[in-house]
């Protein structure tokens, strides 16, 4: 069995000071992803030969003293949904069966820029809908920590590949937590950025983000695919800064809000609470301020959220029709039937309960009830933000309510799977960004300290990520060799 | 009192271009009905004259000069098609007698 691989800045010093090859490190992340991959359903595709001549292109850059930074030649995965141009993009369902993508994704062309080597495509619940990945066509995705439990959704592969030492550095997706979620579950840390600061150009419907094992790593990461991008019409213009410039470890002009609503005893496991506590006396004791603050419309951001993320996927979907790409039914004799019966047959149950979700809360006579209700929520919640963001720079909240469930414990329960995401789902619902940093074990699970910050706050985040870890070793912690 | 009745969900289907079997609609009604019943907590906020939010972030509709710029050459765009012809996609009749459109 080929040892895990290390993180970003460990492999980056291998190959700048030469005891490793970015060809060497890319077949130990494939034969790692063949194995540990393989038992733990982490992957939906992998790129053998194509990546390797990746790698032998990025070995001949650094030879000639032309390397292009800190990604180049480093082992990289993406999610499903990320479009690359000659391999397959399925989002991990049936109705995307067959189809390779003719073009890059705006985050791919960043990473090629970067010199990453995309080694493979992760196992996802399908079309990004789910807290689980057991919604995926082709099988769930397995914890690390523990083969009986969930990894996580809907990131679930990316994450169990940086967790069980596959790549440094993962990319998927992430709207109500499905970055996050699956980070705090595998014990790695997960960043969602503000919406629009990564391309969504070739992306399937959601926003792009990425898994790492420390905050240091996130921030070189980020810098690769962040950035404006005029395909993208929500794209942000705003420049990138040098986020990995900013990690000083200096946290003591930070003011800290914890939201009350978010530290209720009520249905959180007590464990997990008492992990965040601690976790943000450590901020505390390296000098950051802490400070109470309210977001008092918290308990309706689920309702919220899945009204307007279900009535988005019921449009989002329409495309999917049997008639320009992916699965078509065969035999239909009228086109109503080819696009009823190609898309019953190619999309699962939980892709199929969203979309009646959101094609009912949009049709005539629920409209205002229930979406438009839903959006004018949505800006009291975003409200809630700006006002809390008055009194502190960032909040830390759990990112879960619990450590990671067992498999099938919630999946005849669709609202009860919802609840997984009671921490998450208001980031999106405010479009700020988010990160989910190892914090410790609940009952041997790994626990997750989420820290949200303001629009475009990317950098304090990182930075108080940074230096929360350069104060513990919670991200040191790997599961047990191979995964469970 | 359910919410939402199979009858419902099977036109709701339709509008959707899903066709489900018995099972299939009795199972999402019932799951649509619990999830309708918890999203009505949102109607115990009063709302009342609170602008709708979109988008999060408060940006115009960008514009950009309108020039003819390289795209997706046919054959690349018709390399997915499950069906094509010269260069269209091909499918079956559109109407077929009657259709409640």
């Amino acid at each position: 069995m080929v040892e895990p691989l290390g993180t970003l800045s460990e492999l980056r010093a291998e190959l700048d000071d030469g005891g490793a090859t970015s060809r060497g490190l890319v077949e130990r992340a494939l034969e790692r992803a063949g194995e540990v991959g393989e038992r733990l359903g982490v992957f939906r595709h992998l790129r053998g030969e194509a990546a390797l001549a990746e790698a032998d292109a990025a070995d001949a850059r650094r030879a000639a003293g032309e390397t292009r930074g800190p990604l180049d030649g480093i082992p990289v995965v993406v999610k499903d949904n990320f479009s690359q141009q000659g391999e397959p993009t399925g989002c991990a369902s049936k109705i995307l069966e067959g189809y390779v993508s003719p073009y890059d994704a705006g985050a791919v062309e960043g990473l090629g820029r970067a010199g990453a080597i995309i080694v493979g495509r992760t196992n996802m619940d399908e079309f990004a809908m789910g807290s689980s990945n057991e919604n995926s066509a082709y099988g769930p995705v397995r914890n690390p920590w523990d083969g009986e439990r969930v990894p996580g959704g809907s990131s679930g592969g990316s994450a169990v590949a940086v967790a069980a030492g596959i790549v440094p550095v993962a990319f998927g997706s992430d709207t109500g937590g499905s970055i996050r979620q699956p980070a705090s579950h595998c014990g790695v840390v997960g960043m969602k950025p503000t919406y629009g600061r990564v391309s969504r150009y070739g992306l399937v419907a959601f926003a792009s983000s990425l898994d790492a094992h420390s905050a240091a790593d996130a921030a070189v990461a980020l810098a690769a695919v962040a950035g404006h991008d005029p395909r993208d019409s929500t794209s942000l213009p705003e420049p990138v800064p040098d986020y990995a410039a900013g990690l000083d470890g200096d946290v003591s002009g930070l003011t800290i809000g914890l939201p009350r609503e978010y530290f209720v005893e009520e249905g959180v496991d007590p464990d997990v609470l008492a992990r965040v506590r601690e976790g943000v006396e450590v901020l505390q004791a390296a000098g950051a301020k802490v400070r109470e603050v309210t977001l008092p419309h918290t308990e309706y951001a689920i309702a919220a959220y899945y009204l307007i993320a279900t009535a988005e996927a019921s449009s989002n979907l329409a495309r999917f029709d049997g008639v320009r790409y992916g699965h078509r039914a065969e035999g239909a004799t009228q086109l109503r039937e080819l696009y009823e019966r190609s898309r019953s047959e190619g999309f699962g149950a939980e892709v199929k309960r969203r979309i009646l979700l959101g094609t009912y809360v949009l049709s005539s006579g629920y409209y205002d009830a229930y979406y438009k209700k839903a959006l004018q929520v949505r800006t009291l919640l975003r409200r809630d933000f700006e006002a809390a963001f008055r009194e502190c720079d960032v909040l830390a909240t759990p990112t879960t309510p619990a450590p990671a469930f067992k498999l099938g414990e919630n999946t005849r329960d669709p609202l009860r799977m919802y609840m997984a995401d009671v921490y998450t789902v208001a980031a999106p619902i405010a479009g700020i960004p988010g990160i989910s940093v190892p914090c410790g074990f609940a009952h041997g699970l790994p626990v997750g300290l989420q820290l949200l910050g303001p629009p475009l706050g990317e950098g304090t985040l990182l930075r108080a990520a940074d230096a929360y870890q350069r104060e513990t070793q919670h991200h040191e912690a790997r599961p047990p060799e191979g995964g469970a | 009192m359910s919410r939402i009745s199979r009858e419902e969900v099977a036109r709701i289907a339709q509008l959707a271009r899903l066709s489900l079997s018995e099972d299939e609609a009795d199972a999402m009604a019932a799951d649509l009905d619990t999830i309708l019943g918890y999203v009505q907590k949102l109607q115990a906020l009063d709302t009342e004259g609170v602008e709708p939010t979109a988008h999060v972030l408060p940006m115009a509709t960008p514009f950009r000069a309108d020039e003819p710029r390289p795209s997706l050459p046919p054959e690349a765009a018709l390399r997915n098609a499950p069906e094509s012809q010269g260069s269209a996609f091909v499918v079956p009749p559109v109407m077929d007698g009657e259709d409640e459109g």
